[in-house]
């Protein structure tokens, strides 16, 4: 060990005074219901809502499934005991203007405006249409009338379940049932919004399709739905951002994304997840539970999820492809960071059904503070995948000798003519390349976050522009002052 | 003899050959020129059997068998060698297993008992000074490790290893510097006998100052567009292509 | 009634007749495994180290059981000649779980080693046996190591005193022999002092055509700077079942190699946990699976890196054929402390068979920032292109597989140090792989 690890040792003990940056509450008058979950719940929610009798009873269903289950103790985290009594399950900021139609309470519009999500279009991100998402009720829509011409359609799911019926029964729960898991079952029986998305045949969306949720109100859960259908020879690319105020206690994020890919369409769903990882001293933060699952249905169709986990106490998820159709395609590109007391067990699923389907994983870890950061990932390929291929790569850096880095791939094949190949590696940060980059006068912060940045280079150009500069800056400060 | 007769034949649905017809007679060294993408290669794997590519029309006969209906190893048995033009690496798969194998496949193939170790070693040394290939070359793992150059001479001394009747040399002069050409010409040269016969592969010249055809044939498009009898060679590499492109 | 109760009862109705015929230092924890036993019951195929083998399934069926210590009238030498000829080695004979008294050796060993049924050791080196026995092996957390502790009566204890080097192998030949279907709970204590240097070879035989089950559980103390190369050859039928768990314990600056080949087997799980306790210690592990038929293996590793500046590599190569069904899980765990830690761990399969099926599970769990820590796992095939380059130089497609076959799990082969041993091997793999055994060489009574 060099002089360059002493430096590095004291960077090391240099914890990070970054305050989170998206951290402000919005002073709103929200409808929240009482806490706690039951039967009544569930009922008084679907009432809210307004929704048909088919849609109760799925909820209804899961519910009963979800207080048959206990909460899965299979991840390596230490997940705090859910009190799951103590949450209230909907909360809905825009009750008090609900009579003025069309109009926003401004002190939302303030709020999306200052987490850089204005949503009155003249102002928007050029080609982007955003859903913003506030505690259990969608806000507001852009551009619907522009996508609708092309006969996409975006709106808010609770909003689709009113104007497409019959394409939401359909399709909810086709892709992850209700029965799943634990978290699936919760959010089935309480889900309040989230985003739906139709592209209909050979229509390629113009616009990247956003939705940005935000958890505001105080001791309330998230438990968003998504739902995006692309139909046959469809293309859309689709982004997703969430942000959470600092509060003291853990707050419940537990969602549901699916997505169907019809025969030769493609879809492209990206994440960055910077909810509040909770402060430095390990309390508080949002518990990031969630299910993602894409089938791709269609002959050749193809799937890509990219996401860069910084935010979050604890992340549970790993988005998923059923590769059904044959020549099907399936991508899972991932950052994950972790620092402080956060910890991440996330990674994917590539189920490989369909006659030539590809899959690709590109994982990459970093840990820092005592944080515990996991990729855990399943590769199968069935009797039925004739010439499947999968490549995995993982690797995992470590910045700092308090936190973890762990890979957990399980693979298993049943057909003779597959190839899966696994890789990875766990090190620490280079030395070398660090005291380059001293020599060159970049001081070692500096330098952490360039080696960074350029670790996870391949996730980041996945990500569309937009998002690629915003993953960045997040990646620099999530780690500052954490160089090992 | 190998007789090649309006062969139209291709790989995973393109068609690439587009009816070609060749006589090589036993005691005869073709030499086939072309650019890249003319279909050199496809006709080498053709003749030897490679499962990706498929034939759509024609026919080879070799000695008036039908050639297409034998299984690669079938037809290495009755003499046709393919000197590769990337001979692929098989690690683990030792040089003398490996040679072993092949050469008591051959002698089995004429109704002969397999070869003793000692024999079999003492064949490998004999024929390793015949294409001076370094001991330790021959101590490894097929062509693992070996350098182009190295590659090509293992592929020559197999060929020594196995006399065969016909031989295919692809592109076995590309990757290699003028001395490695002239022992892996010459190494052929040693080999030859009245009743082999060759073709040689080939986009320049340069190998054939060392193995001398007796008839050029010019590939462009998949289909053969002038033969003419070493002199072609030579104007090919004065002249280039472009001018029997034009004149086709 | 469930396989957990099964056992309960037999243990409830024959605890006394266990104890009577065991050394006291087998009996002391007997009585602790047997509630750690009833307490976890039989793993499922939900508990995560378990999760390749049913193990339920397995002790299922009724087995019988020596408890008695009834006689068993078998002449190892007759029923086994030595299946590596060349290697001259201190040879030793396990008949189910019975230590067979010595067979003269030309050479005797060194100066204070030990050799013996371990119920003989733990009557004349009982401080020395009760000082190591079920230590590393824990009944309190796994239900295999309390079954077998609760019913074990005897096995094989080996005693490498401080800087002695043994000159040639000890072999130990396990022949499972009865007329019925049998369990034998084996137990294997080996003890090597600071400095000590040893090779040891185990092979697995079953000499009749019944149903086998084998729990063994082993307990493998390194000491400081000493070295150990431990091979395991399984050899047996499709009617064996084998759950073997190995525990090692490793010093500073110790060398470990620990090879494990199966060729012939029913069903068999290999558990292997190796702890890396002192600094500066480098631990191999090799594995090397042929299987076709019906046949399963699940080989299970831990390697724990406690301690700065060790080394551990792993390399785990699987052939499967039929409907064979292959497993490894090999955990690789890097304590905070463990700087300068390096592992890697490599696993490769190949399926030749669409019937065939491989689970591979690599983990790398690292809480050491100084580290150089890698795994990669494959599942393929052949490669077409060697296939076909092969057949044109004229080698039948079949040989042609063969021989990449061959040269796959060649790896492992050429990682074995006894070179008798592993020419050996060479050609037992091929033979296999040819199929020409369609049994164990070298047992006589099978054929």
């Amino acid at each position: 060990m060099g002089e360059t690890a002493g430096i590095g040792n004291e960077y090391v003990r240099e914890v990070a005074a970054k305050k989170y940056e998206y951290g402000f509450t919005t002073d709103v008058e929200t409808d929240i219901i009482e806490k706690g979950l039951s039967e009544a719940v569930v009922r008084l929610i679907s009432e809210k809502k307004g929704e048909p009798e088919w849609l109760l009873d799925f909820r209804l269903k899961a519910f009963r499934h979800w207080t048959s289950q206990r909460q899965p103790t299979w991840g390596h985290l230490r997940l705090p005991e859910i009190d799951y009594q103590a949450i209230s399950y909907y909360a809905d900021p825009t009750a008090t203007k609900k009579t003025d139609k069309g109009e926003i309470d401004p002190e939302l519009m303030k709020t999306f405006d200052k987490l850089g999500i204005p949503l009155e279009e003249r102002m928007a991100l050029s080609g982007t249409a955003v859903d913003a998402v506030m505690d259990s009720v969608s806000v507001k829509t852009t551009f619907r009338d522009k996508l609708r011409e092309k006969g996409i359609i975006f709106c808010s799911i609770s909003e689709a379940v009113k104007s497409h019926p019959e394409l939401v029964r359909r399709y909810l729960g086709s892709v992850v049932p209700y029965r799943d898991n634990y978290f699936a079952a919760l959010n089935s029986a309480v889900f309040s919004d989230g985003s739906f998305v139709y592209i209909p045949e050979g229509v390629r969306c113009p616009m990247e399709l956003s939705t940005y949720f935000r958890i505001n109100a105080r001791g309330t859960g998230q438990f968003e739905r998504t739902l995006i259908v692309c139909d046959k020879g469809g293309y859309v690319s689709y982004l997703e951002g969430c942000t959470a105020p600092m509060r003291d206690e853990n707050q419940l994020h537990a969602a549901v994304v699916e997505i169907a890919v019809m025969e030769d369409a493609e879809v492209k769903y990206s994440t960055v997840q910077n909810w509040y990882p909770g402060d430095s001293e390990g309390k508080g933060g949002v518990l990031n539970l969630v299910t993602k699952r894409g089938l791709l249905a269609g002959n050749n169709s193809r799937l890509s999820w990219t996401q860069v986990e910084t935010g979050s106490a604890v992340t549970w998820k790993y988005p998923s492809c059923v590769l059904k159709g044959d020549n099907s395609q399936a991508e899972f590109y991932s950052v994950a960071v972790t620092n402080h007391h956060q910890q991440a067990d996330t990674g994917t699923k590539m189920i490989h059904l369909g006659k030539n389907t590809r899959s690709t994983i590109i994982s990459k870890g970093i840990s820092a503070g005592e944080s515990e950061n996991s990729y855990r990932g399943l590769v199968r390929v069935a009797r039925t995948a004739d010439n499947a291929r999968n490549y995995s790569s993982c690797d995992s850096l470590l910045l700092g000798n308090r936190c973890g880095a762990h890979t957990f791939p399980y693979m298993d094949v049943q057909n003779n003519t597959a190839i899966v190949e696994h890789e990875a590696t766990t090190s620490k940060i280079s030395e070398d390349q660090l005291f380059y980059c001293n020599q060159r006068g970049i001081g070692t912060e500096d330098a952490v976050g360039l080696i960074v940045n350029g670790y996870a280079k391949d996730v980041l150009n996945k990500l569309p522009m937009e998002f690629a500069v915003e993953a960045q800056k997040l990646l620099g400060v999530s780690l500052e002052g954490t160089v090992g | 003899m190998l007789e090649i007769r309006n062969l139209h034949a291709g790989i995973a649905g393109k068609e690439i050959l587009k009816g070609i017809s060749l006589t090589i007679r036993d005691g005869e060294i073709h030499a086939l020129m072309g650019q890249n993408g003319a279909g050199k290669s496809t006709l080498s794997n053709i003749i030897v059997g490679h499962p990706s590519y498929s034939v759509t029309e024609g026919e080879i006969l070799y000695d008036g068998e039908d050639l297409l209906s034998l299984s690669a190893e079938e037809r290495s048995l009755r003499g046709i060698f393919l000197s590769f033009q990337q001979p692929v690496e098989i690690p683990g798969v030792s040089m003398v297993n490996f040679m072993r194998a092949a050469v008591n496949a051959k002698r089995k193939h004429e109704g002969l008992e397999p070869m003793t170790g000692s024999e079999f070693l003492r064949l490998m040394r004999e024929k390793r000074a015949l294409v001076s290939m370094d001991s330790k070359l021959t101590g490894r793992s097929v062509n693992e490790g070996f350098s182009g150059g190295e590659k090509k001479r293992n592929e020559i001394f197999q060929m020594a290893m196995l006399e065969p009747k016909f031989t295919i040399l692809d592109e076995t002069d590309s990757g290699l510097d003028v001395d490695a050409l002239r022992i892996v010409a010459e190494g052929f040269n040693k080999l030859w006998k009245p009743t082999s016969s060759a073709l040689v592969i080939t986009h320049y010249q340069r190998l054939l100052d060392y193995i001398r055809p007796h008839v050029v044939h010019v590939l462009i498009d998949g289909r053969i567009v002038k033969t003419g009898g070493p002199e072609l060679a030579l104007e090919i590499e004065s002249r280039g292509f472009d001018w029997i492109r034009k004149e086709a | 009634m469930g396989a957990a109760e099964q056992y309960i009862t037999l243990y409830e109705q024959n605890r006394d007749t266990i104890a009577l015929h065991s050394p006291s230092a087998l009996n002391a924890p007997r009585e602790e495994a047997f509630r750690d036993f009833k307490r976890l019951g039989i793993p499922s195929l939900k508990v995560e180290r378990y999760r390749y083998t049913d193990v339920e399934q397995v002790l299922k069926p009724d087995y019988g059981l020596n408890l008695s210590r009834l006689a068993i009238p078998i002449d190892p030498r007759k029923a086994f000649s030595c299946s590596v000829p060349t290697l001259s080695t201190y040879l030793y004979f396990v008949i189910n779980d019975e230590f067979r008294p010595e067979v003269t050796h030309s050479k005797p060993l060194p100066q204070g080693v030990v050799v013996c049924s371990l119920a003989k050791a733990a009557e004349e080196h009982r401080e020395l046996v009760e000082r190591h026995y079920a230590r590393l092996a824990p009944t309190r957390k796994d239900s295999l190591n309390a079954l077998n502790t609760m019913l074990t009566q005897d096995g094989v204890f080996v005693y490498v005193p401080k800087n002695v080097a043994l000159s040639r192998p000890l072999q130990v030949v396990n022949i499972l022999r009865a007329d019925v279907s049998l369990m034998a709970n084996r137990r294997v204590l080996i003890v090597m002092e600071e400095g000590a240097q040893a090779q040891l070879l185990f092979c697995d035989h079953a000499a009749d055509e019944r149903q086998f089950l084998t729990t063994q559980v082993a307990e493998v103390f390194v000491g400081d700077r000493a070295s150990l190369e431990l091979y395991e050859l399984e050899e047996t039928h499709s009617l064996n079942h084998r759950l073997a768990n190995m525990y090692v314990d490793v010093g500073e600056k110790a060398q470990v190699t620990l090879d494990s080949i199966t060729l012939h087997n029913g069903l068999t799980r290999n558990r292997t946990d190796v702890s890396l306790r002192g600094a500066g210690s480098t631990v191999n592990m090799y594995g090397c699976v042929v299987a076709d038929k019906q046949q399963r293996v699940d080989n299970n590793t831990l390697i724990e890196h406690r301690s700065p500046q060790c080394e551990s590599n792993e390399l785990y190569k699987y052939v499967l054929d039929g409907e064979a069904v292959g497993a490894f899980a090999g955990r690789v765990l890097v304590r905070q402390d463990a700087q300068k830690s390096s592992s890697r761990e490599v696993n490769a399969n190949l399926c030749a068979s669409p019937s065939a099926r491989m689970f591979s599970q690599p983990m790398l769990e690292i809480y050491a920032d100084d580290v150089k820590c890698s795994h990669g796992s494959t599942v393929g095939q052949l490669n077409e292109a060697a296939l076909f380059y092969m057949r044109q130089r004229g080698v039948s497609l079949e040989e042609a597989r063969l021989l990449l076959k061959y040269a796959f799990v060649g790896e492992v082969i050429d990682s074995v140090r006894l070179e008798p041993l592993r020419d050996r091997l060479r050609y037992l793999t091929e033979a296999r792989m040819r199929g020409s055994l369609s049994n164990c060489e070298g047992c006589k009574v099978c054929r």
